[in-house]
């Protein structure tokens, strides 16, 4: 373990962590400073996430262990760097460019310590995604959630503060939860060790078998309830729509994040080579998955407020993953992580273009006579910053580009990749036999009604917001505002131009998630060879 | 000693349970703190229940499970309270922050009908 190579793994958390820190440090008054530490460091995420993603990639060994502290693998945490993890990281750092470029014009000047939050929001996704350690997957739940809490509650005002103390109280009971599930499964099995564990599911005994499954399922409920699935996602489009758009863009990947923990713990410990477990709970997600669906369409298509449509349509995707994911077939996990990347793009997208849209029509509100109490602080300050950029011409037309494509995006409709990655998710599941079960036709049904709905809702919210509303003046709209919602369109595109590498990538990832022998034999060849690795001094 | 664990993680479950189902926030931050004392007591009792077990490995032997207290739950315990402890504070600072915006201390943010 010599170079700077190395320290690449866990480079992506010490740094927001540094950046974090110091800007603790510095007087609030100084924002232009914290905005360049802060845009710094997630550019340098960023560029971080993509040289993980071609080390990840390059070759069949692309997984890369750091052992903290150099202990083994079986007694210290690992961090694990493989094809799904450095996608993962690829994705936030997106956002967080993306997010932290929208929030300088106006949310940064909304409450205190705004940077630093954001920092420890990137600091807490990028260790989960990262960390091979069921406990330590715990810690860096903590530091996200803690994050999100106090993006959830940056602006403050009454809505904010009224839907966060729900938000806060699930997370905390399901945090409860994570460690339940946790402990059973360490006093079961005897280690936390993600690929230690999925080792030594298939050789337990018949009477801890059950156990050891309630433990997991119990920790599933804790996933499940970040990622928003049907009877546990309540609390998630009334949450989201509340929060300020810059907060919303990047908290609103921590619904990914549950996605991510399923698909990555079920695949390891209950794949093929768990024995009698294999493929436990595979019903529920699929199941589950399909009940989301038709609860976001629902939500979806009852909902007057743009922000809580967006919410709605965060549960559409979490449900489409989910029983894709609960499908466990190779191919289409690959269509479902194709998925995940294009709509974790566009919602994020779409949360900053529903703010800019919704700032224009603040002006006729009192015409419309809608009440929209997510809405409705912050319209003072807009006066006095005329010295943060310059105001766009043709801000309605930018706006309503944004607005249609997210809409094909998120509909799935051609020609933009929410329609390839709905498409290859569904190919492969008919393609499987001549005889496809019932199941398949049910998510293929839920699939294309759903993206009706999504279609239904967000022509109606357009012909409202860009024809229908008698607004006098465009909303007031800064370069910095508008560039991250064309750079995110920008990379849904770029995802759809490039769909043939993209797949490919993919279909690796989906290969080495079913098949985790690589993982598992990086993670554990380390912890065999104790001692080889101190002679850096 | 398993049985009267036992009883005293269940107890302080049901109460915390209860009152994490009550409208008022101050009976919601009393009962996520009852349970988690419920999953601490769980997260320690998953390494076994001994009296009087060496703490630490001695020189010369080889460690053993069968001879020392499992070490692992233990530090997991102590990470878990300090966690619990630190987003207990930060919810009780967001109950006063909607006491203040609100009015009333109802977990919507509102009474009921009166």
């Amino acid at each position: 373990m010599t170079g700077w190579m190395d320290h690449l793994t866990i480079a992506p958390i010490v740094l927001p962590m540094l950046a974090g820190a110091v800007m603790m440090l510095i007087d609030e008054r100084q924002r232009t400073l914290k905005a360049v530490i802060g845009m710094a460091s997630a550019l340098a995420l960023l560029g971080l996430a993509i040289l993980a993603m071609t080390v990840a990639d390059s070759g069949a060994a692309g997984v890369r262990v750091y052992r903290l502290g150099d202990w083994p693998a079986n007694f210290g945490i690992v961090l694990v760097l493989d094809r799904f993890a450095a996608l993962m990281l690829v994705l936030t750092g997106i956002l967080g460019v993306a997010a932290l470029l929208f929030s300088l014009p106006r949310w940064q000047k909304a409450g205190a310590h705004f940077h630093s939050l954001f920092q420890f929001q990137l600091m807490g996704l990028n260790g989960a995604f990262l960390t091979g350690d069921l406990f330590n997957l715990f810690v860096f739940f903590e530091i996200m959630l803690a994050a999100s809490y106090g993006l959830a509650l940056h602006g403050s005002g009454l809505a904010r503060v009224r839907a966060g103390l729900h938000y806060i109280a699930i997370n905390l009971s399901a945090s409860l939860l994570f460690l339940i599930g946790v402990s059973m499964i360490y006093g079961i099995s005897g280690t936390l060790n993600m690929a230690d564990l999925a080792g030594r599911v298939a050789g337990l005994a018949a009477e801890d078998r059950g156990l050891l499954e309630a433990g997991a399922a119990i920790l599933g409920v804790a996933f499940l309830i970040k990622a928003g699935m049907w009877p546990l996602g309540f609390w998630l489009p009334n949450t989201y729509s509340t929060l300020g758009a810059a907060s919303a863009a990047i908290v609103s990947i921590l619904s990914k994040v549950g996605v991510y923990a399923v698909l990555r713990l079920w695949l390891l410990v209950f794949g093929d080579g768990a024995g009698a477990s294999s493929g436990f709970g595979g019903t529920v997600l699929l199941v589950g998955g399909l009940l989301t669906i038709g609860f976001g369409s629902i939500a979806v298509l009852a909902t007057q407020n743009m922000a809580r449509l967006a919410g709605a349509s965060v549960l559409v995707s979490s449900g489409t993953l989910l029983a894709a994911i609960g499908a466990g077939q190779l191919s289409v996990t690959g269509g479902a992580l194709f998925y995940l990347s294009s709509s974790v793009l566009a919602v994020a997208g779409f949360f900053l273009v529903v703010e800019l849209v919704e700032r224009g029509r603040a002006v006729g509100a009192d015409v419309l006579a809608v009440t929209r109490e997510a809405y409705g602080e912050g319209d003072d300050e807009e006066s006095d910053d005329g010295g943060a950029g310059v105001a766009i011409p043709a801000t309605m037309a930018i706006l309503g580009i944004g607005f249609m494509s997210s809409a094909l995006l998120l509909a799935g409709l051609p020609p933009l990749s929410g329609f390839l990655a709905k498409f290859a998710i569904l190919s492969p599941l008919l393609a499987a036999g001549p005889d496809v079960p019932v199941t398949t036709w049910v998510l293929m049904a839920a699939l294309v009604l759903s993206g009706l709905a999504t279609v239904v809702a967000m022509t109606r919210a357009g012909i409202d917001a860009f024809w229908a509303s008698p607004s006098e003046e465009a909303p007031r709209v800064r370069v910095a505002e508008i560039a991250p919602v064309l750079l995110l369109l920008a990379l849904n595109v770029a995802l759809t131009v490039q769909s043939g590498p993209a797949m490919r990538y993919m279909e690796d990832t989906a290969r080495s998630l079913h098949a985790p022998r690589d993982y598992n034999g990086a993670v554990m060849s380390v912890a065999r060879t104790p001692g080889t690795m101190g002679g850096s001094q | 000693m398993e049985l009267i664990l036992s009883l005293g993680i269940g107890v302080l479950t049901g109460s915390g349970v209860w009152l994490l189902l009550r409208p008022r926030t101050f009976q919601v931050i009393i009962g996520l703190s009852l349970l988690s004392y419920a999953v601490n007591l769980f997260i320690f009792s998953t390494g076994g229940l001994r009296t009087g077990a060496e703490p630490i490995l001695e020189g010369g032997r080889a460690g053993n499970l069968a001879m020392h207290a499992d070490p692992v739950p233990q530090a997991l315990v102590l990470t878990a309270i300090v966690i619990g402890f630190a987003t207990t504070a930060l919810f009780l600072v967001l109950l006063l922050a909607a006491r203040g915006l609100t009015g009333t201390d109802h977990v919507d943010g509102k009474e009921k009908s009166r």
